[in-house]
């Protein structure tokens, strides 16, 4: 039985950290890669037609 | 809630295909905004996108990764990953069910009538293999003479790129015309099939095929916003099964990687309230909601 069926379980009694903690795991993987100007990079890209995407390239 | 969901679909897409000036322009929007991830799949090079799209960046990033090194700059990709495991840290696949245009197109070619299949339930596994094969590791090892690679689903798969910037350009651009061969006919070919596999079937895109989807599936069990199911008051009527557009058997896998909380389950089919949305453990709707649900109805 998974933990999501476990009868009697009183839902707001607990808050369940692991969803938080990922997203700041994200949160930091996103703020190296604004601090290495990765997004400046994405931009770039972005602005261009990509002919592959279209499927000419 | 379903014409609350529609709305929300709605919304979603427009703000991510908000630049109605290319009919004029016949070019793509090229402002600042596209630096933004989008959060579901919306391929950048449609003409009205107005934010990039997560798997493309992504692809030209680990493509990319070799000459970026050379060149002193570490873009593995950091930016791009942290935005999408963010989004799937908190909504998972809600996103896919909320806000994801090709997925809502999806929704809207089912309702054509037509004779309706289910999928195979197999066939799930396939778009894990497209994301690490297709997305990660072919962009990043298959790499050309000067060490590029190439975004491969983008390339070879995805049919939102084809529907949603292959067509309309080449509509645009009249040069672009001269240089389709075989690569986009059989781009053609797959997002004609999946328009029509969507026609009979829920969704076939996202359950098979979705790379974006996959990786939000990875946070089925951890993400903020999800829903329980309550043991003690299900029935095991089975009632949930019937409207699921997923082909998800909440009772059966209430954490299904599938499942994107498009709530229908809750709120059209469960008389019991054993069905509740919760963020992080808290309750968000459950019996209240159900209230408020039945009150919408009555009017
Ligand atoms: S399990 Fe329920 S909420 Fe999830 S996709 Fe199916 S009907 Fe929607």
């Amino acid at each position: 039985m998974s933990e999501n069926r476990k009868p009697g379980r009183k839902p707001d009694q607990t808050i369940d950290k692991a969803p938080l903690w990922l997203s700041l795991f994200f949160l930091a993987l996103l703020l190296i890669g604004i601090a290495i100007d990765e997004p400046g990079r994405v931009l770039e890209q972005a602005r261009q037609i990509c002919l592959s995407c279209i499927g000419v390239g | 809630m379903e014409f609350v969901r529609k709305w929300v679909q709605t919304v979603a897409g427009f703000l991510m295909n908000g630049y109605w000036l290319f009919p004029w322009t016949r070019n793509i929007y090229q402002g600042p905004l596209k630096v933004l991830c989008a959060p579901g799949l919306n391929c950048y090079s449609c003409p009205a996108a107005t934010t990039c799209c997560p798997l493309g960046a992504l692809q030209q990033l680990l493509g990319g990764v070799r000459l970026a090194i050379a060149s002193g700059q570490y873009f593995f990709g950091w930016y791009i990953v942290g935005a999408m495991g963010l989004m799937g840290g908190f909504l998972g696949r809600m996103i896919c069910g909320w806000a994801c245009p090709f997925g809502f197109c999806q929704e809207l070619l089912h309702k054509l009538p037509s004779p309706k299949f289910e999928i195979p339930r197999g066939l799930r596994h396939l778009k894990f293999a497209i994301l690490l094969l297709f997305v990660i590791l072919l962009p990043l090892l298959a790499v050309d003479e000067f060490g590029l690679g190439s975004p491969w689903f983008c390339k070879y798969i995805c049919p939102a790129g084809t529907l949603e910037a292959g067509v309309p350009l080449l509509i645009l651009q009249p040069g672009l015309r001269e240089t389709i061969g075989f690569l986009f006919f059989s781009k053609f070919v797959i997002m004609t099939a999946f328009i029509a596999w969507a026609v009979m079937a829920s969704r076939p895109f996202c359950r098979v095929a979705c790379p974006l989807g996959a990786f939000y599936a990875l946070f089925g069990k951890v993400r903020a916003v999800r829903l329980r199911l309550d043991a003690h008051k299900c029935t095991n009527c089975n009632a949930c099964h019937q409207v699921c557009p997923m082909g998800v058997k909440f009772n059966e896998s209430p954490d299904d990687t599938e499942c994107i909380a498009c709530l229908a389950c809750m709120h059209q089919a469960c008389k019991f309230d054993a069905i509740s949305l919760e963020f992080c453990g808290l309750p968000l709707t459950g019996a209240r909601g159900k209230r408020l649900a039945a009150t919408e109805k009555t009017g």
